[in-house]
């Protein structure tokens, strides 16, 4: 449907209580979001400011303070804004479910992005599969004039690595999304050798809300450091795995629970995606923050959180994930493409029980420093900090695989990960 | 001043190895590594004149020096 | 005078002839990442650069003597641009071809870093091109064309160039090969993992938000 005429604002709308914020209104068509949100603010450089007093962390992994990002690109020339929806880690389904039930929210934000840094281009860059539904929320837009800097799709490949900021500038670029040498950072010279911002789609949904309700209200939930909520990708065993949302500092415990709760008891809980940590059953009272988690060895990272149930061997399932990571790597690094195969490799051996392999624990733990460090991603840094966390987490069943025999009861002959999960 | 490795370009040919083997060691696969364990390994003012020449030599071009 | 330029060019010209062939294995090794006896790596390769500008000497005076000799007929133009020669053109536009591709190889190869790798790789590989075309332009012209003393160079340098390409093309070439290969990297950039749960059945994300107390 289309009109010409924008949605005139009557008055602002209440800002969302509690922590349904983002996916608790979501409107995939333009009439209902403005209807339900209220008018795009005319936005400007001030935007920054309230930025800044909101806290608002990046939302795609690395938590990087949002205004810093905004105010370094604002400082430059003839920017470039992108939104980044790639999402390559198959444990996470947040950018693609707000995308689908909230895309007015992320083009809201990408539009003010735009505006407070005085962006001429902006892109979206998002799977294939939602393409489609984008350009018909950007005609949609188009046709009420909402959008002062034209929006282009850009199609993102459906790879591990296609979401690192590099891979994702190179992709703009119309290049292939691999990860590039960091020679400048690219908020200084990026696409185009333009200022550069790239944002997770999700964050910028929570720009669009604090243009419209102000710091303040952000800040109402969450913690100090890590102010809002966060959109959490729930699988493994649990009741009803999905993404859900939820405030920072909500224990990991309490987030399962948005998910129904664990049907099993559970042996460990991985936290933050497949370049995070495993934390042991008797941790999931931590909140989900950087500061609760940095202790343990963890980290929020996007949200993604999996349960492992008793019944199922750590080490055969991070092992999966090892070999899945390594075949991911870009294949430009020597370090990466020769010692991540090396590392899954070994770690096999130890989720099969080889028993024939001597000091197979410090070999892999040998391995370590080729790996980090050495790359032009952090792909092999992510992939080590798997394989640690594992041999710490589940280190009375390395001490049972070295003995041939395996603490998870019930299972068959190790070798093969269970797996189930996401369809994509 | 640090030694910055352009992975992307590398291809572990290891005369950097030679050219400061007080800042770089070979992996297996012979790609170097920095002693220090850093990712761009600090290079000393007595090795910068051995540091520049490494860089130059590098037949892949993957070396810089940067002021960091 | 005459003659002794004659003799000079015809000298000189063989002279860089076997200095290009050392020239060109010596690439080759640099090229594996291994060492020579005695040599390490940066040495070989700067050995490689230095014999090759040693060569580039010596084709030079090959080819000022033979301007000065009034048998060869020789333009300045002839020097630069192939196959305009007076004498014999066609053997001589070989050299000068031959020459031309040298240049390019040299002034790229000085000129690396501004250049950058991409464009330096590109002309540096021309060198396979201007080796037998120097080498086809010394069978071909010149007083000794023909000659078995020639012909015997000639054929070392080939046996010596051949035997060291097979070797580059072939699967132990560089150093490190072995082992790299030995990790199995293949790259296989689509695989997919769904990872976890002994549930047992996939399950499409769900919407939903809650309040979290």
């Amino acid at each position: 449907m289309t009109t010409s005429t924008t949605v005139p604002v009557r008055r602002p709308r209440p800002a969302p209580a509690g922590t349904g914020r983002l996916l608790g209104a979501g409107a995939p068509d333009l009439r209902t979001h403005l209807a339900r949100h209220g008018a795009v603010p005319a936005a400007g450089p001030r935007l920054i400011a309230e930025i800044e007093r909101s806290g608002l962390t990046g939302r795609g992994g690395a938590a990087f303070p949002a205004y810093r990002k905004l105010a370094a690109v604002a400082a430059g020339r003839r920017a470039v804004v992108i939104g980044n929806a790639a999402e390559g880690e198959p444990a996470s389904a947040k950018d693609r479910t707000l995308l689908t039930h909230a895309p007015h929210l992320v083009l809201d934000g990408l539009a003010l992005a735009a505006a407070a840094v005085g962006a001429r281009r902006a892109y979206l860059y998002l799977p294939a599969a939602l393409v489609g539904p984008l350009r018909a929320a950007l005609a949609e837009r188009r046709a009420a004039r909402v959008d002062p800097v034209p929006v282009d799709l850009v199609e993102a490949p459906d790879t591990f690595v296609a979401g690192e900021e590099s891979a994702v500038i190179a992709r703009i670029e119309g290049r292939p999304a691999l990860p590039r040498d960091k020679r400048v950072r690219p908020t200084e010279s990026g696409a185009f050798g333009a200022p550069t911002l790239v944002q997770n789609v999700e964050t910028l949904a929570h720009l669009a809300l604090i243009a419209r309700h102000g710091a303040d209200w952000f800040r109402r939930v969450g913690t100090a450091a890590q102010p809002g909520t966060f959109l959490a990708t729930v699988s493994g065993a649990v009741a009803r795995p999905g993404v859900y949302e939820a405030a920072y500092g909500t224990p990991v415990a309490g987030v399962l629970d948005l998910a129904g709760g664990a049907d099993q008891a559970l042996r460990a809980v991985l936290v933050g995606g497949y370049h995070g940590a495993w934390l042991a059953g008797g941790q999931l009272g931590a909140g989900m923050d950087r500061d609760a988690l940095r202790p343990l060895g963890a980290s929020p990272g996007a949200g993604v959180l999996v349960a492992l149930p008793w019944s199922a061997c750590g080490l055969v399932e991070t092992s999966a994930i090892l070999d899945y990571l390594a075949g991911q790597s870009a294949g430009q690094c020597g370090p990466c493409l020769h010692g991540l195969p090396r590392l899954a490799a070994e770690f096999g051996l130890l989720a099969r029980r080889d028993r024939h392999v001597e000091r197979l624990a410090q070999r892999i733990t040998a391995l370590a420093p080729f790996l980090q460090g050495r790359g032009a991603c952090h792909h092999p840094d992510g992939t080590v900090r798997l394989a640690g966390s594992a041999l710490a987490a589940f280190a009375d069943d390395v001490s049972a695989h070295l003995a041939g025999h395996c603490v998870a009861v019930g299972r068959p002959v190790a070798g093969r990960a269970v797996v189930a999960g996401w369809s994509r | 001043m640090k030694l910055h490795v352009d992975w992307t370009a590398c291809d572990g040919r290891g005369l950097c190895t030679e050219l400061l083997p007080e800042l770089l060691a070979r992996d297996p696969w012979g790609y170097p590594v920095a002693r220090d364990g850093t990712a761009e390994p600090a290079v000393a003012p007595h090795l910068r004149a051995h540091a520049r020449r490494a860089v130059a030599q590098c037949p892949l071009l993957a070396l810089r020096l940067v002021a960091r | 005078m005459a003659s002794a330029l004659w003799y000079a060019g015809r000298g000189t010209g063989l002279v860089a002839l076997v200095m290009f062939t050392v020239v060109v294995l010596l690439g080759i090794t640099t090229r594996s990442g291994r060492t020579l006896p005695g040599l390490p790596r940066f040495a070989v390769a700067a050995l490689h650069r230095n014999v090759s500008l040693a060569a580039v000497a010596f084709l030079a005076l090959h080819m000022l003597t033979l301007l000065g000799d009034p048998y060869a007929q020789l333009r300045l133009v002839d020097l630069v641009v192939p196959f305009q020669g007076a004498y014999r053109p066609l053997w001589l536009g070989l050299g000068t071809l031959a020459a031309d591709l040298v240049l390019a190889l040299v002034v790229t190869s000085l000129l690396r870093r501004r250049l950058g790798q991409r464009a330096w790789r590109a002309v540096h590989w021309l060198a396979y091109a201007a080796w037998p075309v120097a080498l086809w332009h010394a069978l071909g012209t010149g007083t000794d064309s023909g000659t078995a003393w020639l012909r015997a160079v000639a054929a070392g340098c080939v046996l010596a160039v051949v035997a060291a390409v097979i070797w580059r093309a072939g699967a132990g070439f560089a150093e490190t090969g072995p082992a790299r290969r030995r990790t199995g990297a293949v790259p296989v950039r689509r695989a997919e993992v769904r990872v976890l749960a002994a549930t047992g059945d996939p399950r499409v994300p769900a919407l939903r938000s809650e309040q979290h107390r």
